[in-house]
């Protein structure tokens, strides 16, 4: 499957979960900030995943788990070195510049965008 | 106390589908003023009263069907909320005397939640033969709320699956022993 052919997918998914026009669903909008996903998406966003592609997504693999909420990770308001090394290490499929500039935890959420989806597909069928 | 909108489970396959229905009754006080009768200045009435099962309504029995199709699947254990209507259509309104059936689907399932797929059907006592009569689908997502919210505490026993769900489930002979 093509980067295009997957991107049609992720995005089919996004209007399906967000009710969100097809032109909205840009490569780099974020879920949160432009799409306007809220938590329990983030689940309905899994599951249809999981339909369209035929995969199966564990608990933290596309999605962070715990990590903002980790002491080690969190520290006044902000991401540490720590933290970040391991956002990297788990989520691969997410690019992580924007944060590293900007460590705010208020703007963890921006960095699940619309690419983030299709990186992250692609590479579990590349798998 | 958990006020029910639901009557009876007809049906249980365990994590696939649950079968319920509802009887819509004029003892019901909510449908005096869904919608009750509009009068003038002078009390004249100008606008007979219509009493109508809300759809809102409608849609919390859908959520008490298809929720208790979530909680069976996990035992009970988790305290199963009703997190996203993703969609839902009703084409019919449903009137006293009416009977309304839900049937949920588990389309989904994980530690953090499920998604339902349903269907609203009505029978309208008056008209027999028509059987039930598709009038709506509803889809919704539950979140099992002790895996969602980290950090924040929520008392231990079951709230969700109160005293209420139990005698319902009881007297639709489901065995209930959480």
């Amino acid at each position: 499957m093509t980067r295009d052919e997957i991107f049609e997918k992720v995005r089919g998914v996004l209007v399906e979960a967000l009710g969100v026009d097809d032109d909205e669903v840009a490569p780099d909008a974020s879920l949160t900030a432009d799409l306007g996903a809220e938590s329990i998406d983030f689940l309905d966003i899994v599951f249809q995943l999981e339909q369209a592609f035929g995969f199966k997504i564990q608990q933290g693999e596309l999605f962070p788990e715990n990590v903002t909420q980790d002491p080690t990770f969190v520290k006044d308001g902000k991401v540490t070195a720590q933290g970040l090394a391991t956002l990297k290490e788990r989520l691969p499929h997410i690019d992580f510049a924007k944060l590293e500039a900007d460590p705010r935890i208020t703007k963890v959420a921006e960095v699940f965008t619309v690419d983030a989806l299709v990186n992250f597909c692609q590479r579990k069928l590349a798998a | 106390m958990r006020w029910m909108w639901i009557d009876r489970v007809l049906e249980l396959a365990p994590r696939e589908r649950l079968v319920a229905v509802k009887n819509v009754s004029l003892a019901e006080d909510h449908l005096h003023d869904h919608f009750g009768a509009q009068t003038d200045a002078a009390g004249r009435v100008v606008r007979a009263a219509q009493p109508v099962m809300p759809g809102s309504l409608i849609l919390e029995g859908m959520a008490q069907t298809a929720g208790i199709l979530v909680g069976h699947a996990e035992g009970f254990r988790e305290k199963v909320i009703l997190a996203k209507v993703t969609r839902a259509t009703l084409e019919r309104d449903a009137f006293p005397g009416m009977t309304l059936r839900y049937t949920a689907r588990l389309v989904q399932q994980s530690p953090q939640g499920a998604s339902t797929q349903g269907v609203v059907e009505l029978f309208d006592h008056a008209k027999p033969g028509e059987g039930y009569v598709e009038i709506g689908r509803i889809d919704m997502m539950f979140s099992h709320l002790d895996q969602n919210m980290a950090g924040a505490e929520f008392p231990e026993h079951n709230f969700v699956f109160s005293e209420s769900f139990r005698t319902l489930l009881r007297s639709s002979g489901i065995a209930c022993d959480f």
